[in-house]
């Protein structure tokens, strides 16, 4: 039998950021009015227990096994999403949204979790197949499909945070599997003019430079045509997609860019997340001793609004560790990935790394305002059972890959 | 994918800098936020946190000059809410309406107060009843915010017998605040309003300290102490007054309800004032912790004025407690002496140009010596001296006597009392017309009439000058520096001389009801005419005793009070009340 616990540092990192968490959960329950989170610790702790044992479940499966299961678990998925959007419901403050699978009144968890597993799995299998990376836009339809409708399926929920993850674990493997960075930029581009198009001599300056890498970078005449008359095309598109967006979600970008609009009610989160880090200093109030957090300021505080309490009540060195547990386990991640024998390993423990990448960024940097709020948990800490299982699962499928991998060290950076 | 080791190496590496570059950034952004803005949000998260609540500093105890109290602290509770938030607290005001009477202006007062000071509590109660307090107590729980606590009250034992001088202090008002005078003071703090509450306010103030109440988002108290450490109110220094409670109660006493105008007794040696009072006069109590409106309202449109002090405020024709000014303007110009008679006899009236002018005697009194003139207030013969003086130097020895100024009493509004300013012609050419007015008006001038409108307070300093050497003492409440001003140019034969004069009214003259056994009285009646009621004059009186040693000037006007000898006949029982001198059975010499 395979030894499966192959890459211990993983898992001891991977457990020092689930405790870490389960100790956060706590303080952020402790508040001098209870709340429904006081208790919340207890079930988080046995979601911890759950998911390790579904984790060590899954890396006894071989990765052949998840080769194989990709398709129809993106199938089931892309159809538990088509489903959600009649049937799902709310939570929260999105409780518009429908992102919740929920049966007989039980919210069982999101979907969009899955989802992401799924994706990246589809997109291995999908971009392992081939012997050379894609190097032209036509060459991309077959991944940019397997990513576009289940996130078209998402933002359709609406949920914009899952959607930017897609997006991420998307450019991520792309430029994994060996698409050039020019190719990724362009690619990109029209995005880039969505969000530039609110400031014409922004977006024209945007326009000029990305003329100067089309002829550079010299790709099909069509197909530099085609990316410049699609970033023409958005950046008249913005205002009419501004005008179709969900009035909380516009609320929320306006919000982004300047919290004091409505400092007692939009921007709240994000005043208050800003004041309660802030006021953490180098070592912070001491652990269950945040004011903030204590006295019903910080909102959220035990899932969206985890790193807050990190902040205030264990300082920049608190957020320190979590960023270097973090990095720690990112690294980890790619180390695993270069060390994969085969590309569809390679590529899965790449996008895992992506994925939790880009939740670390957007929830960490909206703590921060440095991002848009987007009711994005931070793996290992927030609050909630689908997505600490999420995370574990991955744990798991990277433990199985390093298992398999090669023991010779290509590439890594030495840690 | 190209899945060629060197490729997988160049890749992770971009991958794994990228990732170091991407968390930097991240540390970054923390360690501006925790380090470089933590002072900014640090306060920020306090200001969330902590709520001030002021701790009200005990006013200084005011005492008379034998340390009798006149104003003191006595326990009170105040009532006052925190909010989150205007809406909040507008709700929490409505609910609380059911409770304690609120009116919707309150509560819009209120939500403009919250909205100036978002971090300390909104007064509800200044001066709330115990009964009031236990009700809230039992019903907090549905007033997340309310805070109750005890604060020093204002307290007058005295009541409206002291209000004349001590006024009384009430919230600062939205106007005040805006007020640079009022610098520094917050919404729901008492002050001084008027009198020496006002004059003093600094003084009496003391420093206000803060308890620190810790709330939630929701504006709900979570920690009623030990938030941060409170600053303790610190209580103002004791002010010591000349005044003498036991005089002022029986001077309060003697106006009761019916008599209406104004007295004030200084000790001519160091111008402390010994007691004043205006009548009528209204309580100061009433004021404390908020007065009802229809009880402001009733006081602001009584026609009597007891808001008004009549004592340093109001203004009244001399009459002919002046002609002690006037006659001592001709003794010190050297045109007349003590014995010296006019021309004209006193026939009960004189004959100026083409207009009779009327003695108050209509029997006349015959040929008079200035010191006879003055016992008896023979107009005719201050008609005479009028014109000896002359215009110009009626009015230029009049203003330097003080007749155009303040007293400088340590009370807040005093009014600068009326009379012509020199040249003399300049002023009667701007207020009449440059043909409009003839020389007839030294002859109201000389006798305390015309274009001479004094105060109470002003008249009583300016007979401390004949009560001593000369020298006006400047009028103060409470104990400081005594200051004097020579006004008097008088040889000490002509001072002594005046003296006796003074002394003779009472003795045989117009204010002979007034004699004190034992002790004589010196002083001027005055009787003036008005134009605000043609049949009842305005009866003064000013004068002191002992007459060889003057201990007390009295200074007496009666509105509408008929004769001067009224006026003297109360301030000879002020003054027997102050000496202790058995009073006499007054003989009324009317005459």
């Amino acid at each position: 039998m395979r030894r499966v616990v192959a890459d211990y540092p993983l898992i001891l990192v991977a457990l020092l950021l689930s405790g870490y968490g389960v100790a956060m959960v706590y303080s952020a329950g402790q508040t001098d009015i209870p709340t429904a989170a006081t208790h919340a610790w207890i079930a988080q702790i046995r979601w911890v227990i759950l998911s390790m044992v579904l984790a060590y479940g899954v890396s006894r499966a071989s990765v052949r096994f998840f080769e194989w299961a990709a398709l129809p678990v993106y199938i089931v998925t892309c159809l538990l999403l088509l489903g959600l959007l009649k049937f799902g419901g709310g939570a929260g403050d999105a409780a518009s949204s429908k992102s919740w699978l929920v049966i007989a009144g039980h919210r069982l968890g999101q979907p969009a979790e899955l989802a992401k597993v799924a994706v990246i799995l589809m997109l291995a299998r999908e971009l392992g197949a081939r012997r050379e990376a894609p190097r032209s836009l036509l060459e991309l339809w077959k991944p940019a499909v397997v990513v576009g409708i289940p996130w078209l399926l998402i933002m359709l929920q609406p949920d914009l945070g899952s959607g930017m993850v897609f997006i991420g674990i998307f450019f991520a493997m792309l430029f994994w599997s060996g698409v050039p960075l020019p190719l990724l930029v362009l690619i990109a581009s029209p995005a880039v003019s969505l969000v530039l198009a609110f400031n014409t001599s922004l977006w024209g300056a945007w326009f000029l430079a990305l003329l100067a890498l089309v002829l550079w970078y010299r790709p099909y005449m069509w197909e530099g045509v085609t990316l410049m008359l699609a970033n023409v095309f958005m950046g008249v598109l913005a205002p009419i997609l501004w005008e179709r967006l969900a009035p909380y979600q516009r609320h929320r970008l306006q919000v982004f860019l300047d919290p004091s609009i409505d400092p007692r009610n939009s921007g709240w989160h994000v005043i208050q997340s800003q004041v309660a880090i802030g006021s953490g200093g180098w070592i912070g109030k001491g652990f269950l001793g945040g004011t903030q957090k204590r006295l019903a300021f910080l909102p959220e505080q035990h899932t969206d609004f985890i790193f807050a309490v990190v902040g205030e009540e264990l300082g920049l060195l608190g957020v320190t560790v979590a960023l270097s547990l973090f990095l720690f386990l990112v690294l980890r991640a790619v180390r695993t990935a270069s060390n994969a024998n085969d590309s569809f390993g390679s590529l899965v423990a790449f996008g895992l790394a992506a994925s939790w990448l880009v939740h670390v960024i957007v929830n960490v940097g909206m703590t921060l305002n440095l991002m848009p709020i987007t009711g994005i948990p931070l793996p290992f800490f927030s609050y909630g059972g689908s997505f600490m299982l999420a995370c574990w699962l991955a744990i798991g499928l990277m433990m199985r890959i390093s298992s398999e991998g090669r023991g010779g060290r290509v590439g890594e950076l030495a840690i | 994918m190209s899945f060629h080791p060197n490729e997988i190496a160049r890749r992770a590496r971009v991958a794994s800098w990228t990732l170091v570059g991407i968390f930097a950034l991240l540390l970054s952004a923390f360690f501006k936020t925790q380090v470089v803005n933590y002072t900014k949000y640090s306060q920020q998260s306090e200001t969330n946190r902590l709520r001030e609540v002021p701790l009200p500093a005990p006013r200084g105890i005011i005492y008379d000059r034998n340390n009798q109290v006149i104003a003191e602290n006595v326990p009170g509770y105040a009532v006052s809410i925190l909010s989150a938030s205007a809406d909040s607290l507008r709700a929490a005001l409505t609910r609380l309406s059911a409770i304690i009477q609120i009116s919707p202006e309150q509560i819009d007062l209120s939500v403009r107060r919250f909205s100036r000071a978002r971090n300390r509590p909104v007064a509800i109660l200044a001066d709330a009843s115990f009964d009031i307090v236990s009700v809230l107590e039992e019903r907090r729980i549905d007033f997340p915010g309310l805070i109750i606590q005890s604060a020093p009250k204002r307290y007058y034992p005295d009541g409206a017998a002291v209000s004349t001088f001590v006024g009384y202090v009430g919230e600062v008002t939205e106007a005040e605040l805006t007020n640079p005078r009022y610098l520094g003071y917050k919404t729901g703090q008492s002050v001084g309003k008027n009198g020496l509450e006002k004059q003093y306010e600094t003084r009496l103030r003391g420093r206000e300290g803060v308890r620190y109440v810790e709330v939630d988002a929701l504006g709900r108290v979570v920690r009623e102490a030990g938030a941060r450490e409170e600053v303790a109110a610190l209580p103002a220094a004791p002010m010591y007054t000349n005044i003498d409670m036991p005089l002022q109660r029986f001077m309060a006493n003697i106006f009761g309800d019916s008599l209406q105008g104004g007295a004030i007794a200084i000790d001519p040696k160091t111008g402390g004032v010994l007691a004043m009072y205006s009548a009528p006069s209204y309580n100061p109590n009433s004021f404390v912790g908020g007065i009802p409106p229809e009880l402001y309202k009733a006081l602001l449109s009584d026609p009597r004025k007891p808001l008004f002090n009549k004592v340093t405020s109001a203004r009244y024709p001399p009459g002919s407690t002046w002609k002690l000014a006037t006659a001592t303007i001709a003794l010190q110009r050297g045109l007349v002496k003590l014995d010296d008679r006019m021309p004209v006899a006193c026939t009960g009236g004189y004959q100026f140009g083409n207009r009779y002018f009327k003695c108050w005697e209509p029997k006349g009194h015959g040929s008079l010596t200035l010191a006879e003139a003055i016992e008896k207030s023979c107009d005719v013969y201050f008609y005479q001296l009028g014109l000896k003086v002359g215009l110009s130097e009626l009015v230029a020895g009049g203003l330097r006597l003080g007749a155009r100024e303040k007293s400088a009493i340590d009370l807040p509004e005093e009014t600068r009392p009326s009379f012509p300013y020199s040249p003399a012609t300049s002023y009667y050419n701007q207020k009449y017309g440059k043909n409009g007015w003839s020389q007839a008006v030294i002859l109201n001038l000389s006798i305390g009439q015309g274009e001479n409108a004094q105060t109470i307070v002003n008249m009583a300093r300016f007979y401390t000058a004949f009560a001593t050497d000369g020298s006006a003492a400047r009028p103060e409440v409470v104990r400081d520096k005594p200051e004097r001003t020579q006004i008097l140019q008088l040889s000490a034969d002509q001072l002594s001389g005046l003296r006796s004069a003074l002394a003779g009214v009472i003795s045989n003259g117009t204010a002979g009801s007034a004699r004190i056994q034992g002790v004589v009285l010196a002083g001027k009646t005055g009787t003036a005419q008005n134009s605000t009621d043609p049949i009842h004059n305005h009866a003064w009186f000013v004068g002191y005793a002992p007459a060889g040693d003057p201990k007390i000037v009295v200074a007496v006007m009666l509105e509408f009070g008929g004769h001067g000898t009224r006026a003297a006949r109360i301030a000879s029982k002020i003054i027997q009340s102050y000496l202790h001198v058995e009073p006499t059975t007054l003989i009324n010499t009317d005459g």
